[in-house]
């Protein structure tokens, strides 16, 4: 309980004496407000189309405008916060598990489970990763889950390398040696001494992480994999709203352009905020 | 040196067989027969039968990838169902387009994050400092799509400086006479300087689009190692015997300051061959990225699966570049191997 309390001091001085992370922060709680209560607060269903209003200019009823079947920009923008934070989410979790427990393996046990997960980590690391991740796409099917798997996938190599490094150092610390010596086993020390070590280092690197998670997810829906129209979603409204970028009607592409924008930036700065928390050392 | 550049070379073959094994792993992991995928969604189950056998699907996996390996051996990558053409040729006609905008995209950015990274790391705090920073963390929030039709609409739509992002030429201008592929060479060597003018007119959208995105990567290394070897003995030295601040920062703080910089360029390139994909598909490049999108969409599998491993082949052999670059540049990576 003290503990607690005391990083939520930690973060109370962390916070005042970087305001750029309170207000990401902030941010991120919009984020998850929207993500959560985004289909039940919107002014208009973000499916149902009106033709008679299509391609208005952002105004007092619509503002962010609609787009090219009539359909209220500014719903759509909110409601797909939920799929593509969904989707960072998932994905970086699914990463967090198999990058970290493979790379703590590696570390922790060294010779073939070392020389295993460092093979399949070189190999995934020869790719361009937005390349493999449309291939992945591509092959397993044009699917949501397949997105979340792909981006997954190409995060690996970054999540296994950084666990493995930790609990390599963490191998023959004194604390271990004392795991060890008092009859623990193997499996008993990776889980109650060496994981919770490795624990914050890695949620540090999710937080890194989400941001890109979120621009590759999207990336993918833009070039027309995994979420089919008329599900919003920020990747495939920009396409969608591309074509009228050349004719002037900015707004079908700018506002999910500028909310992607806004959650990477707001997950970027996060991430850094929570870096300087765990780890004071790595601040640049 | 001959040494040097064998033995990395060695090291980039467990990675080309890794590449090939995932490609070929990728084929195999299609949802459903495989078979009925490459024949296409009109064929009879006949055709699907023959179809398996023309491809060995009926062999076990170790003699599928055997013949996968045979295939490519002798440059064979399959048919797209869609145009009917080898998947090699098309790859081929279309890998300049790509080449261009992603080099010169990449020129563009390092001539941008070179010197603001070195002017940041020179003036710690300064105006210039924070403006490095700020453009770094915007770099790599900004998905490079929206990068792409923003510029679209502002140069092109407000301003009418640029032509309509529909390709390397507008539709009433030729390609000049094919020598290396790049209109901006080609065009040169051939003497038709509108030509020239035209082409480049094409480009520098879609390239500033990616010079944006691999800017904050570039000025943030470059600020970073400039601003540890300006705080190296040997700088100090260099200050103390009353050499010119342009020459201690130009000749030595900044040959050292490279060498990192040129390891962050392998990075930089995994996310420009991904970027190049989004940005060919935003300004309708015909280049391999938009090649293959159109094959994706199509459910045409063969090009997608020789793009893939086009693109993983030249990344390997650009990072096999940047290796044998760092030890020309660097003698003490020489001395090591």
């Amino acid at each position: 309980m003290t503990a607690l309390a005391a990083t939520a001091r930690h973060a109370r001085y962390v916070i005042a004496e970087n305001p750029v992370t309170g207000f990401a922060f902030a941010l991120f709680v919009l984020i998850v407000l929207a993500a959560v209560f985004g289909p039940h607060i919107v002014p208009y269903n973000p499916l149902s189309s009106d033709t008679a209003e299509a391609l208005q200019p952002p105004n007092m009823h619509h503002w962010f405008g609609t787009d090219q079947l009539g359909r209220d920009v500014f719903s759509r923008v909110i409601v797909a916060t939920r799929l593509d934070f969904f989707i960072a989410v998932a994905s970086v979790a699914l990463v967090f598990l198999m990058g970290g427990l493979a790379g703590v393996a590696a570390g922790f046990f060294g010779g073939w489970t070392d020389r295993i997960v460092g093979r399949i980590a070189d190999t995934i690391m020869a790719f361009p990763l937005f390349v493999l991740a449309m291939g992945i796409v591509a092959a397993l099917g044009n699917t949501v889950q397949n997105i979340v798997l792909a981006t997954a996938i190409v995060n690996f190599p970054l999540y296994a390398r950084i666990a493995r490094a930790e609990a390599n150092v963490r191998r023959e610390a004194g604390f271990v040696e004392a795991a060890r010596l008092s009859g623990n086993s193997d499996w008993r020390i990776l889980a109650f001494q060496i994981l919770p070590n490795v624990f914050p280092i890695l949620v540090v690197q999710m937080s890194l992480t989400m941001g890109y998670a979120i621009l590759n997810a999207a990336g993918l829906s833009f070039i027309g994999l995994g979420v089919r129209p008329p599900t919003p979603e920020w990747g495939i409204m920009v396409a969608e709203g591309s074509a009228f970028m050349v004719s002037g009607e900015w707004w079908n592409a700018f506002f999910p352009g500028a909310a992607l924008m806004v959650a990477v930036f707001c997950f970027n700065l996060l991430g850094d905020g929570l870096r300087d928390m765990v780890d004071p050392r790595r601040r640049t | 040196m001959l040494t040097m550049i064998l033995k990395r070379a060695a090291m980039a073959i467990p990675s080309l067989i890794g590449v090939v094994i995932v490609t070929f792993l990728l084929t195999r992991a299609l949802p459903g027969d495989p078979a009925a995928y490459f024949a296409g969604p009109a064929a009879t189950p006949q055709a699907i039968q023959e179809v398996r056998v023309k491809l060995g699907l009926d062999k076990p996996l170790t003699v599928q990838f055997g013949r996968y390996v045979d295939d490519l051996a002798h440059g064979n990558l399959g048919t797209s169902l869609t145009t009917g053409q080898p998947v090699v040729t098309e790859l081929r006609n279309r890998l300049p387009a790509s080449a261009e905008l992603t080099l010169l995209g990449l020129l563009v950015s390092i001539v941008i994050a070179v010197p603001l990274g070195i002017l940041a790391a020179t003036r710690p705090n300064s105006l210039i400092d924070h403006a490095c920073r700020i453009i770094s963390t915007a770099g790599v929030s900004l998905p490079v799509f929206f990068t792409g039709l923003i510029l679209v609409y502002v140069f092109y739509y407000q301003l009418g400086w640029a032509p309509a992002p529909l390709g390397r030429l507008d539709v009433f201008d030729n390609a000049p006479p094919q020598v290396t592929g790049f209109y901006l060479i080609d065009s040169l060597i051939a003497g038709d300087f509108g030509t020239f003018v035209a082409s480049l007119k094409q480009l520098i959208l879609p390239a500033l689009t990616l010079a944006i995105f691999s800017l904050a990567p570039i000025a943030r290394m470059t600020r970073a190692s400039m601003l540890a070897v300006l705080s190296s003995d040997f700088v100090r030295t260099a200050r103390a015997s009353g050499l010119s601040p342009f020459t201690v920062i130009v000749t030595y703080a900044f040959r050292n300051a490279m060498l990192p910089v040129i390891t962050t360029l392998g990075m930089v390139f995994s996310f420009l061959l991904g970027a190049n994909v989004l940005v060919e598909k935003v300004f309708a490049w015909p280049g391999i990225g938009s090649y293959a999108v159109e094959a994706l969409l199509a459910s045409d599998f063969a090009p997608v699966q020789g793009f893939v491993l086009t693109m993983a082949v030249m990344y390997v052999a650009i990072n096999l570049m940047i290796d044998v670059l760092y030890g020309v540049i660097d003698p003490r990576v020489r001395l090591e191997a």
